[in-house]
C-alpha cells in the first residue's frame, strides 16, 4: 500500500498550533506516511513538532466559518490543536490523520521504516537473553534448568522458546502440565531469591473444571520448589468467587486436597475494561482545569485509579513478604497469567531484588517479565485514554506497573539507578514508538514478524551512553536491601509526571530538578579536586623527605 | 491546681502504632514531668510530649491487655498507650487533664523555660525583629504615608499595635471617627507598601454599617487611602467573607461597605469561611483518615480542607494582582480583621515581595501581620483553658498555603518545609513568648520581653536546618509577582504536617535531607580546597597535618536514612483466608 494514497493534502500553510502553556505558533503542517510535522516559520526561534501518527489516540474536527480546527489527542496524553485555513484542506488532513493513525497492519508501522541515525553499539534484540539470566542463576543454585520444550512455540504460544523450570521436571512432564494450564502457560521460574533460595513461579489458572480434574505432574512441578516440610503460597489475583466460577468454563484453582502443601490467597487485582475506564476517568479529571476542589477530589476518587495502585502494590508486597519474611515459595497466577500475574511478579522483584532497580536490570525485568512472558502489548496498548473504541482487550496494565514502580521510587528516591523520565519513556514507547520492541503480543508473533531483523530495538538506542545519561538518577546509591513501600493512602500520590505533564507549567519544577543535579555534580567535582590537591601535597611531602635525607 | 497526684512513672506501658492492622506496639515506661509526658521504650528511644501540645486525652474502655489512653496533640501527633492497670491509667488521665489545661498565662512553659541566656542576650533576642525597620524597608514614611501616634496608648484600638501607618491626609478626627465605625475599633491602616507601584495593602475590620448607617470619617479614610496612591485612583475593598455571612452581619449592625457611599472603590467578596467552619473542617480532616484510598479521598473532600486552602490562596492572588498588575491599593477586611484578613494580607505580601520568602523576612511577616495586628493566638491555639469555640486553625492554614507555594516554586524560598513545621510546633508549644496572648497590649502587660524568650533567635541559630538548598535569590527580582497556579490539582494533602509523627508513611529516603547535606558539604569542601591551595602555595608541607578533614565520612552512605526493612504495617491482607492468623 502506498501511504501517498491516504495523504490527500500533504501540506498546509498558515496553520496555527495551540498547546497549553505555550503561545500559539503559526507555521506549516506536513503529513508524511508516519509523521505529522509542524514547523514554525519564525526565524528567531524555529520550532518543529514531530508527531508519530501511531501516537494519535483520537482526533476531533471543529469549524468556525471556513476556519477548521483539528484537536489531536495523543496516547502520551498530550492534547494539541491545529487551526487550518480552508475547509477542504482541514477535512483532508483530518481524514488522512485518521487513516494513518489507525493502520491495521503491523508491518506498515513506523518501526519497519525507521532508519536509525545513531551508531548501534549493542543490538538490543540480543541484550537480554534468558540464557544469560540462567547463567547468573546457575552460579548460585543447580536446582533449575533451561528447557527448550517450547522451541517452536508449540507447547505454549505466548511463552518464549526457552524457559526456566525445576531441574527435576522433564520436558515430557512440562507438555502434560501445559495441557492442564490455561493457554499452555505451565508454571515457570519468575524469580529466585538468593538470600533464602525461595522461588517465585508464575503460570495461568489450572484447568480443573467442575469435576476437579488434577494433574500429578503439575503438583510435582510446583512441589519441587518447596523445602521439605515447608509450605508454599499460591497468590491468585482473582477473588474466590471468580475463581470458583471459572471452573464452569473449564478453568479453576489449586484445590487443597491436591495441593496440601500450598496455601491459597486470593488477592484481587482489577483487570481489563475496569482499568481502562479508570484510566479514562482519571485523565478526564486531570484535563479539566475548571474543576473546583470538591469536584476534582470526587473525580479523582471516582476514577479509582489510586485504589488500583494500592491493591497492586499490596499484592506485590504480599508476594514479597511470603518469599522474604516467611521463607516460602510462591506461585502467582490469575486467569490467563498475562496481566495481573506479571504486575505482581515484576513488582515483587522491584521490592526484593536490587538488580531490578538498576537501569540494565530494570530493562531486563521488562523484557523477561513482560515482553518474553507474553503480555499482549499490541492489544493492551492499541489505544490510550482518549479512545472511543472501548475494546475489551485495551487496558493500561503496563502503565499501572510503571506507576507502582514510580510510587516505590518516590519512597526510596536513592535506591533506583534510573529516574522518572525513564519510566515515562517506557510508557511512551509501549504506546507508540519508532522501535519494534513493544510490537506484537508475544515472542511467537515477534518471531513471525521478524522484528529483530526488520526493526530497531529500543534498548539499542537507549543503552548508548549519551542517552543513558538522561535517565540516570543522580541520587542513586546501590541499596542491597529489600525495600518495603508504604501503601497507606497518604503515601500514594498522583503521578504528575504522566497525568499532569501537559496540564501545568513545569518550568520551575524542571529548573529545581536541574539544581539538585548540579549540587550533586558539583559535589563530585569538589571531591575530585580535594583528592588531587591532597595527592599533590603528599607528593611534595615525600619529595621533601627525600631531599632532607640527601645531604 | 499544683497538688494533683502525679504518678512519677508507670512501667509496662504499650505504645501502639495507630496505622497498624496487626496491633504492633512498643513496650516501655511512661514518665510524667512538670512540663512533659515522656515515654521510653525498651530500646531506650524517647518520645517527649509537651503538656501544652495536648489537645485531647481520652480513656477508652478497658481491654484484656489494659486500659487504653489516646492522646491527641496540636502538632497532629496521636499516641495510643495501653496502661496495664486501670488505676494508673486513671491517674495519668487526670494528671494530664490538669497539666494540659492552664488557667493563667504565668503557668505556661515560656515563663519557666530557661535556655541559659543572660539578660542582654534575651533583650537582643527580642530586638531581632524590628517592625519600624520593616516599614522603613518598604519605603514608609514617605510623601503619602506617615506614622500615626493616635494609638500610642492603645486608646483607639486595644488589639492594634501602638505604631500604625496611615495616609498623611488622614487626620486624627478622621482616624477616631473611622475607628468608631469599625468593629473593635480596627480602622483601616497600612499593612504593606509596594514601593514600585506606590500601592498599599491596608487592613481593617468590618464597618458598622448595618442596613444603612454611614460614617463620613470612614468614607474620608478610604478616600485618603485611595488618594495616597498616585498611580491609581480607584482602590479595591476586599471583604474576605462569603457574601451571605457579610449580609447576615448587617442585621447585627455590622456589614460591608456600600459602594455608593465610597468614591472610587471596587468592592469584592472572596468567600473564605469563618473560624468555626475551619475548625470543623480540620476536625473532619483528622477524623476522616481511612485506610482505603477512597475513604481517604472522600474524607479529604468532605472535610473541605483543601477547598479552604485554595480559597485563601485565591484571595491572596487576587490581592497581589490588583497591586502588581493594576497598581491599585487594596483594603482587606473580614469581620474583626484578625483571622482571614491576616491570612490574605500576609500571603499577598509574600507573593509580591521576595523578602518575605527569606528566613528573616518570614519572621518579620509573621510578627507584622499576625502578632502585631492581633491575631488571637492564645484563643485560636487554646493556650489557656477557654472557650473551645474560639479555637481555629487559621495560622496553620497560612503555613499550609505557604507550603503549597514552596511546592510550586521550589527555588523561590530561602526556607524549607522544616522551618514551617517548626514554627507551627512553637505556635502551640508556649515555650517562647512570641505567640502568647492575643494582642500586643496583653503581651506588654504580661511583660513577656522580660519574662520569656523570643523564638526567632533560636530558629536563626539553627537556620542550617531550615535552609532550602535549592534557593536561588535571583529567582525573582525583589518586587516581581509570584504567580501560583491555583487549579485544584495543584493542592496536595500536607502529609508532613498531618502525619509528621507517623513515620511509616514517609519516604524512607529524603531527597531534601540528601540535597541539604550535599550542599552543606560542598561549602566545607570549598573551604578545604582554599586551605589546601594555600598550603600548596606556601609549600608548608607540615601544615598538611592540620588539614585533617576525614573525607571518608563524606561517603554518600552517610546521607541515607536508615533503610533497614522497616516493616510497614499497612498492607491490608484481607483475603478469603485469614492470612494474618496464619502468620501469627
Amino acid at each position: 500500500m502506498e501511504f501517498a494514497e491516504l495523504i490527500k493534502t500533504p501540506r498546509a500553510d498558515n496553520v496555527v498550533l495551540h498547546r497549553p502553556f505555550h503561545p500559539a505558533v503559526e507555521g506549516t503542517l506536513c503529513l508524511t506516511g508516519h509523521h505529522l510535522i509542524f514547523s514554525s516559520r519564525r526565524h528567531d526561534n524555529a520550532e518543529e513538532l514531530w508527531l508519530l501518527h501511531s501516537n494519535i489516540d483520537s482526533i476531533e474536527k471543529r469549524f468556525v466559518g471556513s476556519l477548521g480546527s483539528i484537536v489531536i489527542k495523543c496516547k502520551d496524553l498530550r492534547i494539541i490543536q491545529l487551526d487550518i485555513p480552508g475547509m477542504e484542506e482541514c477535512l483532508n488532513i483530518a481524514s488522512s490523520i485518521e487513516a494513518l493513525s489507525t493502520l491495521d497492519s503491523v508491518t506498515l508501522m513506523y518501526p519497519f521504516f525507521y532508519r536509525p541515525m545513531f551508531e548501534v553499539l549493542e543490538d538490543g534484540w540480543s541484550s537480554f537473553l534468558l540464557e544469560q539470566e540462567f547463567e547468573h542463576l546457575s552460579s548460585v543454585t543447580n536446582e533449575w534448568r533451561l528447557s527448550c520444550v517450547n522451541k517452536e512455540f508449540s507447547v505454549c504460544p505466548s511463552y518464549p522458546p526457552v524457559v526456566i523450570v525445576p531441574k527435576s521436571i522433564d520436558d515430557e512432564a512440562l507438555r502434560r502440565v501445559a495441557l492442564f494450564r490455561y493457554g499452555g502457560r505451565f508454571p515457570v521460574l519468575s524469580y529466585y531469591h538468593k538470600k533464602n533460595g525461595m522461588a517465585m513461579l508464575r503460570s495461568s489458572q489450572p484447568l480443573t473444571g467442575t469435576n476437579g480434574r488434577r494433574c500429578k505432574e503439575d503438583e510435582k512441578l510446583i512441589n519441587s520448589t518447596l523445602r521439605s516440610g515447608r509450605r508454599g503460597f499460591v497468590i491468585d489475583t482473582r477473588p474466590l468467587n471468580v475463581a470458583q466460577q471459572a471452573r464452569a468454563k473449564g478453568g479453576g484453582f489449586e484445590q487443597e486436597v491436591h495441593y496440601p502443601q500450598w496455601r491459597r490467597i486470593h488477592k484481587y487485582i482489577e483487570r481489563f475494561h475496569i482499568l481502562q475506564e479508570s484510566f479514562i476517568k482519571l485523565v478526564e479529571a486531570c484535563n479539566d482545569q475548571s474543576h473546583n476542589m470538591d469536584r476534582w477530589l470526587s473525580k479523582l476518587e471516582a476514577s479509582n485509579w489510586l485504589t488500583h495502585i494500592k491493591e497492586l502494590l499490596t499484592a506485590a508486597c504480599l508476594a514479597a513478604q511470603c518469599i522474604d519474611r516467611e521463607g516460602a515459595s510462591v506461585l502467582v497466577h490469575g486467569s490467563e497469567g498475562t496481566d495481573s500475574t506479571l504486575q505482581v511478579t515484576s513488582l515483587a522483584q522491584i521490592i526484593l531484588d536490587p538488580r531490578c532497580r538498576t537501569i540494565r536490570g530494570f530493562e531486563a525485568l521488562v523484557v523477561r517479565e513482560w515482553l518474553q512472558a507474553g503480555h499482549p502489548f499490541q492489544q493492551r496498548c492499541a489505544q490510550s485514554a482518549y479512545s472511543n473504541s472501548k475494546q475489551k482487550w485495551e487496558a493500561p496494565v503496563f502503565l499501572l506497573f510503571l506507576e507502582c514502580v514510580w510510587q516505590i521510587h518516590r519512597q526510596f528516591p536513592c535506591s533506583f539507578e534510573f529516574n522518572e523520565h525513564f519510566l515515562i519513556l517506557l510508557f511512551e514507547h509501549a504506546y507508540a514508538s519508532q522501535f519494534g520492541t513493544f510490537l506484537g503480543n508475544n515472542e511467537s508473533e515477534r518471531a513471525k514478524l521478524k522484528l529483530p531483523q526488520k526493526t530497531m530495538s529500543l534498548w539499542s538506542w537507549v543503552n548508548r551512553p549519551e542517552e543513558l545519561s538522561r535517565f540516570q538518577n543522580p541520587l542513586y546509591e546501590a541499596n542491597s536491601l529489600v525495600i518495603w513501600p508504604s501503601v497507606a493512602p497518604q503515601s500514594l500520590q498522583l503521578w504528575e509526571g504522566i497525568f499532569l505533564r501537559w496540564n501545568r507549567p513545569s518550568r520551575f519544577l524542571e529548573e529545581a530538578e536541574e539544581e539538585r543535579i548540579n549540587i550533586i555534580k558539583y559535589n563530585k567535582e569538589l571531591q575530585a579536586k580535594v583528592n588531587v590537591l591532597r595527592r599533590q601535597l603528599a607528593e611534595m611531602e615525600t619529595d621533601g623527605e627525600v631531599q632532607e635525607e640527601e645531604p | 491546681g499544683k497538688h494533683h497526684r502525679i504518678p512519677t512513672s508507670v512501667e509496662q506501658v504499650k505504645l501502639l502504632d495507630r496505622f497498624s492492622t496487626s496491633n504492633k506496639s512498643l513496650t516501655g515506661t511512661l514518665y510524667l514531668t512538670a512540663t512533659h509526658l515522656l515515654f521510653i521504650d525498651s530500646s531506650q528511644r524517647e518520645t517527649w510530649i509537651l503538656h501544652h501540645h495536648i489537645a485531647a486525652v481520652e480513656k477508652l474502655p478497658l481491654t484484656t491487655s489494659g486500659c487504653p489512653l489516646v492522646i491527641q496533640c496540636k502538632n497532629f501527633r496521636t499516641v495510643h498507650f495501653v496502661v496495664p492497670r486501670e488505676r494508673d491509667c486513671h491517674d495519668i488521665y487526670n494528671s494530664l487533664l490538669q497539666l494540659s489545661r492552664t488557667a493563667k498565662y504565668e503557668e505556661l512553659y515560656a515563663f519557666s523555660y530557661n535556655p541559659k541566656q543572660n539578660e542582654s542576650e534575651q533583650v537582643k533576642g527580642w530586638q531581632l525583629i524590628d517592625l519600624a525597620e520593616e516599614y522603613k524597608r518598604m519605603g514608609v514614611p514617605n510623601d503619602y504615608w506617615q506614622l500615626s501616634d493616635a494609638n500610642r496608648d492603645y486608646k483607639i484600638c486595644e488589639t492594634y499595635p501602638r505604631e500604625l501607618y496611615v495616609p498623611r491626609t488622614a487626620s486624627k478626627p478622621i482616624i477616631v471617627g473611622s475607628s468608631k465605625f469599625r468593629s473593635k475599633g480596627r480602622f483601616p491602616v497600612l499593612s504593606y507598601y509596594h514601593k514600585n507601584k506606590e500601592a498599599a495593602i491596608c487592613r481593617c475590620s468590618q464597618p458598622l454599617s448595618g442596613f444603612s448607617a454611614r460614617c463620613l470619617e470612614d468614607e474620608h479614610m478610604l478616600q485618603a487611602i485611595s488618594k495616597a496612591n498616585p498611580s491609581n485612583r480607584y482602590m479595591y475593598v476586599m471583604d474576605t467573607r462569603p457574601k451571605l455571612n457579610a449580609m447576615a452581619n448587617r442585621a447585627a449592625g455590622k456589614g460591608y461597605e456600600n459602594e455608593d457611599n465610597y468614591s472610587n472603590i471596587r468592592f469584592q467578596f472572596v468567600g473564605i469561611e469563618n473560624i468555626h467552619v475551619m475548625r470543623s473542617s480540620l476536625q473532619k480532616l483528622l477524623e476522616g483518615m481511612g485506610l482505603s484510598v477512597n475513604d481517604f479521598l472522600s474524607g479529604l473532600e468532605n472535610s473541605g480542607w483543601l477547598r479552604h486552602i485554595k480559597a485563601v490562596l485565591d484571595a491572596a492572588v487576587f490581592l497581589a494582582k490588583a497591586i502588581a498588575v493594576e497598581s491599585a491599593s487594596v483594603l482587606v477586611h473580614c469581620s474583626d480583621g484578625w483571622d482571614r484578613t491576616s491570612q490574605v494580607c500576609s500571603l499577598g505580601a509574600l507573593l509580591l515581595d521576595s523578602y518575605y520568602r527569606t528566613i528573616k523576612g518570614f519572621m518579620v511577616l509573621i510578627e507584622k501581620d499576625w502578632i502585631s495586628f492581633g491575631h488571637k493566638f492564645s484563643d485560636r491555639c487554646c493556650q489557656l483553658d477557654g472557650d473551645p469555640k474560639e479555637i481555629s486553625p487559621v495560622f496553620t492554614q497560612f503555613l499550609e498555603s505557604v507550603w503549597n507555594l514552596t511546592e510550586q516554586f521550589p527555588q523561590a524560598f530561602e526556607y524549607n518545609e522544616a522551618f514551617l513545621l517548626q514554627i507551627h510546633e512553637h505556635v502551640h508549644s508556649c515555650q517562647f513568648g512570641n505567640f502568647l496572648g492575643n494582642c500586643q497590649k496583653e503581651r506588654e502587660e504580661l511583660k513577656l520581653k522580660e519574662k520569656t524568650y523570643s523564638l526567632w533567635p533560636f530558629l536563626l541559630a539553627e537556620q542550617k536546618k531550615y535552609q532550602n538548598p535549592l534557593y536561588n535569590p535571583d529567582f525573582s527580582p525583589e518586587l516581581t509577582l509570584l504567580e501560583p497556579n491555583t487549579v485544584s490539582f495543584n493542592f496536595k494533602f500536607w502529609r508532613n504536617m498531618y502525619h509528621q509523627f507517623d513515620r511509616s508513611m514517609h519516604p524512607r529516603q529524603s531527597v531534601l535531607n540528601l540535597i541539604m547535606n550535599t550542599s552543606e558539604q560542598n561549602k566545607q569542601l570549598e573551604e578545604d580546597i582554599k586551605e589546601l591551595e594555600a598550603v600548596s602555595i606556601t609549600k608548608h608541607v607540615c601544615a598538611l597535618v592540620t588539614c585533617s578533614s576525614d573525607y571518608s565520612c563524606y561517603s554518600a552512605a552517610n546521607f541515607h536514612l536508615n533503610v533497614t526493612a522497616v516493616w510497614p504495617s499497612t498492607y491490608s491482607v484481607s483475603g478469603d483466608l485469614n492470612f494474618h492468623c496464619f502468620f501469627l
